[in-house]
């Protein structure tokens, strides 16, 4: 069988390229991690990705590709052991839904709120509103992909971590225990699975990592 | 027989259009229901309460929302005629340039239309290296799908060979310019000339007027906006 060439290129920082981390590391794919010194883009990255510049590249047998849920999709058709998308349309369609309107209106506002100077509580606020909408896509199940991890809790898994950072910084409420007592619930369930706590970063470089980005964005000091 | 797919649309929206082209490049019988976006119905509202945006998909009694979304559902469901290739690095490549469409084309595009100097010369600039990057991807080939092959990408950027021509004419600029983008240019041709996409475009005048209407709308809130500001300084 041909030599196969799996490569990474990411940011220790960065909740994109951990979710494609956690996506490798599900099917079990050997892969080389190359980490990126940002904001200092390397030739290599600029080459890969020409169009966005950004991090995660997955690098296959010498092909680019960017986009950390397109990366994901590509994964789960690429390497089909251990699925990680459901089989039936609807489903997919569901999670791939959900996934969007994560990216799309959860991590703006959490943003929002981690960045804002002054209107931190009010971002916060809808970022919970929305966060909450999530629970209707885990209907009493374990995990978004039901009896094991899938595409959505690879997707929306990070926020557990990155959520209690933002919590912790600007001095807001996220992920309420009492309000979203499935999602919590689920974010304890799925951050304490062995291949998926390896790949965390260290939670003390990680918040002050993020301290020195708050202070920039705030131009406040912390 | 009552109908089992269904597609809630407005007759001007590019999302919508990629639906119903897939639906048709498939060959699947639906009924189509004009919606009103600037006076929602109910139905509208309970079947997408998230985004309560068209295109909406209904089949039996699934809702699928999202129109990049309903393409692929609407692939995976109906096999025949597939819209993605077989290969998962060109079915990423196909997901990334349409998405790439999305973000970075169309609201650069239409910003190019309304806005006024140096506003307007950095969004026409923007675009212009946008579609030197879709001419790249197309070069060589008839179609994104290859000769004679409707694909993916025909159905989920093909709204670029009819907007784009209507806001060139509005704005009376250039973006597609034959000499610096063959490839794009030769693609439009043939893509307008199928029967199949023509009986589904908006008439032009209606579209041409109706766009000339927003851009109005938005010059008369900019000029209140302007007149409300000047007010509250004096």
């Amino acid at each position: 069988m041909a030599e196969e060439s799996v490569k990474l290129l990411g940011y220790w920082a960065s909740p994109f390229a951990l979710r494609v981390k956690w996506a490798l590391k599900l099917k079990g794919v050997h892969y080389e991690y190359v980490e990126e010194n940002l904001p200092n883009k390397s030739p290599l990255l600029l080459r890969y990705n020409p169009v966005y510049k950004k991090i995660p590249v997955l690098v296959h047998n010498g092909k680019p590709l960017a986009e950390s849920l397109l990366i994901i999709e590509y994964i789960d058709e690429a390497w089909k052991q251990n699925p990680l998308l459901p089989d039936d349309p609807y489903e997919r369609a569901n999670a791939r839904l959900w996934a969007k309107f994560f990216d799309e209106k959860c991590v703006p506002e959490v943003m929002g709120a981690f960045a804002s100077k002054g209107e931190e509580q009010e971002k916060a606020a809808k970022a919970r509103e929305n966060l909450k909408m999530l629970e209707r896509a885990l209907e009493g199940k374990p995990f978004f992909g039901g009896d094991k991890i899938g595409f959505l809790d690879i997707a929306v898994g990070w926020i557990g971590i990155w959520g209690r950072i933002v919590e912790e910084i600007a001095g807001v409420s996220l992920i309420d225990a009492e309000t979203m007592p499935l999602l919590t619930a689920w974010l304890n369930n799925f951050l304490e699975v062995p291949v998926i706590k390896a790949c965390i970063p260290s939670w003390h470089e990680l918040l002050e990592h993020n301290k020195g980005f708050h202070k920039i964005l705030t131009g406040s000091s912390t | 027989m009552a109908t089992k797919v269904k597609v809630l649309g407005v007759w001007c929206s590019p999302f919508v259009f990629r639906v119903v082209w897939a639906l048709k490049l498939k060959g699947v019988e639906f009924e189509y229901i004009e919606e009103d976006i600037f006076n929602k119905s109910t139905r509208l509202l309970e079947l997408n309460p998230v985004h309560k945006k068209v295109p909406v998909l209904v089949h039996d009694d699934k809702v699928i929302v999202e129109s990049l979304v309903i393409l692929e559902y609407i692939d995976e469901t109906w096999p025949q005629d597939p819209l993605l290739p077989q290969d998962p690095y060109e079915r990423a490549m196909a997901r990334f340039w349409a998405k790439f469409a999305d973000e970075k084309l169309m609201q650069t595009a239409w910003k190019s239309t309304w806005t006024k100097g140096e506003e307007k010369e950095d969004a026409l600039k923007a675009t212009k290296e946008v579609l030197e990057k879709i001419e790249g991807e197309l070069k060589g080939k008839s179609y994104f799908g290859g000769e004679n092959k409707y694909a993916y990408l025909e159905v989920a950027i093909g709204w670029i060979n009819y907007l784009i021509p209507i806001w060139e004419e509005i704005a009376s600029i250039q973006f597609l310019d034959p000499k610096r983008f063959p490839a794009i240019t030769a693609w439009k041709s043939k893509f307008l000339d199928n029967p199949l996409i023509k009986e589904t475009l908006p008439p032009r005048e209606k579209l041409l007027f109706y766009l000339h209407e927003r851009i109005k709308q938005r010059e008369i809130d900019a000029t209140i906006r302007e007149l409300a500001e000047t007010k509250l300084e004096n």
